[in-house]
């Protein structure tokens, strides 16, 4: 009774503890956060100044092109999410650590969400009125981003934890993650325009949510794995 | 049990055992393909609605399917090398990458091609093009993971994760395309209808899938022959062979 | 047999062309996918036995 209690609160013990120390370090950089948030911005800004500022033609595209505009930024957002450990050792600690790895995982992933998919779901409201995006749309976009930009984070780790060793990994990452990401750009994308129809969109969500619980189960195994391979070189 | 599985896994025996096999696979690929595209082309009956360009077929199919079942081959193969260590699997896995990806390119552009005269466009984003176009991908970024380590059995490692992601990912992928697909095409565009093919049409395509598998392993075979010899450089049974070959 | 004559055959009722780049391409790719490892073979033999000669050389001589 007494050990099983110890485990649950080890465990909840290095998820905060991991958070907490890595938002702290993240906050020491305020530009790296930033970075992906004017990225967003000024992605979303090129397409109507390289095609139309039409609000009918930017009304019909906003979906897409605010959600790939996201999935960019976050992307972008990738490199940091292990190279400071892996540079000053904490990585391989980690590893060999006897604390759970997936609770120190899950706290990695979820920094990086805070730090970056977040931000971006809060900020896409603002971006979707400049492309005429109507408010049932807007509320979709948000609805998708909150589900959709974890499983970007997710996914986006096991293509960090495989590449963190190498140089110039920011091609590498993109060719490797970016196939994975279609799923959840058609399905984020598609709830978004049904909504501005005037369609329901829980079918999406939920097709979204179980991408997510998919994400959460199956992906820090993954993320472990390339990790110990990343390291053992 | 485990002996066998372990001597399965010795480059030596593998090797020699490939060594033998090797002209048997590629007779029989000779003979499937020869009498597979004599057929396709000239003895199988024209698509009433489509013309000759239906011929195609017989390319298109097998390709995408070598495309498929090589990219699966490639990460179980990876799973192997990953999960018990086998060197064979690991070199196994190498060579599936590049002959696969060269299958799907060929699926594609042959897709392509064949939707030029039927719908009008040299590319139209179906659900098979598309899945076929992100299977690419898949593979080039395994491919890429590969060079892109040093040590090779990190390499090995690495890209055996890579694929086996990507495998659980392909039907998620087929399913979201697909669905993407019904909201923007109607129905009626598929290359292929499937149950509905007389004789005439599917065995000589049969035969040509058959002729397709056997290319595959025969440069399956040589492909990993030759990385076995690079590999094993340093032992006395690679030293023979190149005494005798040198 | 389908066609009548050769030229019809070429013609393939008027899809020549693409029937014809789709198994001409497929030719390529068999080809170029059958040469890649019978050159990468005879590099390897080629170094390596290079590479063996120079071993017993040095180990004659030592």
């Amino acid at each position: 009774m007494m050990a099983q209690v110890d485990e649950k609160q080890v465990k909840r013990g290095i998820f905060t503890a991991m958070i907490r120390r890595d938002m702290t370090a993240a906050f020491r950089h305020p530009s790296d956060l930033i970075n992906p948030l004017i990225f967003f911005i000024v992605v979303v800004t090129l397409f109507p100044l390289a095609v139309t500022p039409e609000s009918d033609f930017l009304r019909e595209i906003a979906p897409g092109v605010l959600w790939v505009s996201a999935l960019l930024a976050t992307l972008l957002s990738l490199d940091m999410l292990f190279q400071t450990d892996f540079q000053d050792g904490t990585l391989e600690q980690m590893l060999l650590s006897p604390q759970p790895l997936y609770a120190a995982i899950l706290a990695k992933v979820a920094t990086h969400w805070l730090l970056s998919g977040l931000p971006l779901t809060l900020l896409s409201p603002l971006l979707a009125m400049m492309l005429f995006l109507p408010g049932d749309g807007i509320q979709a976009l948000m609805l998708t981003l909150l589900l959709g930009t974890p499983i970007l984070s997710f996914i986006g780790a096991i293509g960090s934890a495989l590449t963190v060793g190498l140089r110039k990994t920011g091609l590498l990452l993109s060719l490797l993650v970016l196939p994975l990401y279609i799923p959840v750009l058609i399905f984020a994308s598609g709830a978004v325009k049904a909504a501005v129809a005037g369609l329901p969109i829980v079918g999406h969500l939920a097709l979204l949510g179980a991408l997510l619980a998919l994400a959460v189960v199956l992906a820090p195994l993954a993320i472990a794995t390339a990790l110990r391979i990343s390291l053992s070189g | 049990m485990w002996r066998w599985f372990h001597k399965l896994g010795s480059p030596k025996w593998f090797y020699a055992i490939s060594g033998r096999w090797l002209p048997w696979f590629a007779v029989a690929a000779l003979l499937l393909l020869t009498v597979g595209t004599v057929w396709a082309l000239l003895f199988a009956p024209a698509d009433y609605q489509q013309g000759n360009s239906y011929r195609i077929i017989y390319i298109h199919v097998p390709a995408a399917f070598l495309a498929q079942s090589g990219y699966v081959m490639m990460a179980i193969a990876g799973a192997v090398g990953l999960i018990w260590k086998m060197k064979l699997a690991d070199v196994m896995a190498k060579c599936c990458a590049p002959i696969g990806a060269s299958f799907t390119l060929l699926a594609l552009i042959t897709g392509a091609v064949w939707g030029k005269p039927t719908w009008g466009a040299w590319w139209v984003w179906d659900a098979r093009l598309t899945s076929m176009l992100v299977l690419l991908f898949l593979y080039l970024g395994v491919v890429a993971l590969q060079s892109a380590f040093t040590d090779r059995n990190q390499a090995a490692r690495a890209s055996a994760l890579l694929s086996l992601v990507g495998l659980v990912n392909i039907p998620i992928i087929k399913y979201s395309v697909e669905w993407w697909n019904t909201l923007h095409q109607p129905a009626s565009l598929t290359l292929t209808q499937k149950p509905t093919m007389p004789a005439e049409m599917w065995v000589p395509l049969l035969i040509m899938v058959a002729g397709f598998y056997c290319f595959f392993t025969v440069v399956l075979f040589m492909r990993a022959r030759v990385e076995l010899l690079d590999r094993e450089r340093r032992t006395g049974w690679v030293k023979d062979i190149i005494r005798d070959k040198g | 047999m389908y066609f009548d004559n050769f030229s019809e055959f070429l013609a393939m009722g008027g899809h020549g062309l693409y029937v014809w780049i789709a198994y001409g391409l497929t030719a390529v790719i068999f080809i170029f996918n059958l040469i890649i490892p019978i050159f990468k073979r005879k590099r390897i033999i080629v170094e390596q036995t290079r590479q063996l000669r120079r071993e017993e050389l040095h180990a004659s001589n030592s």
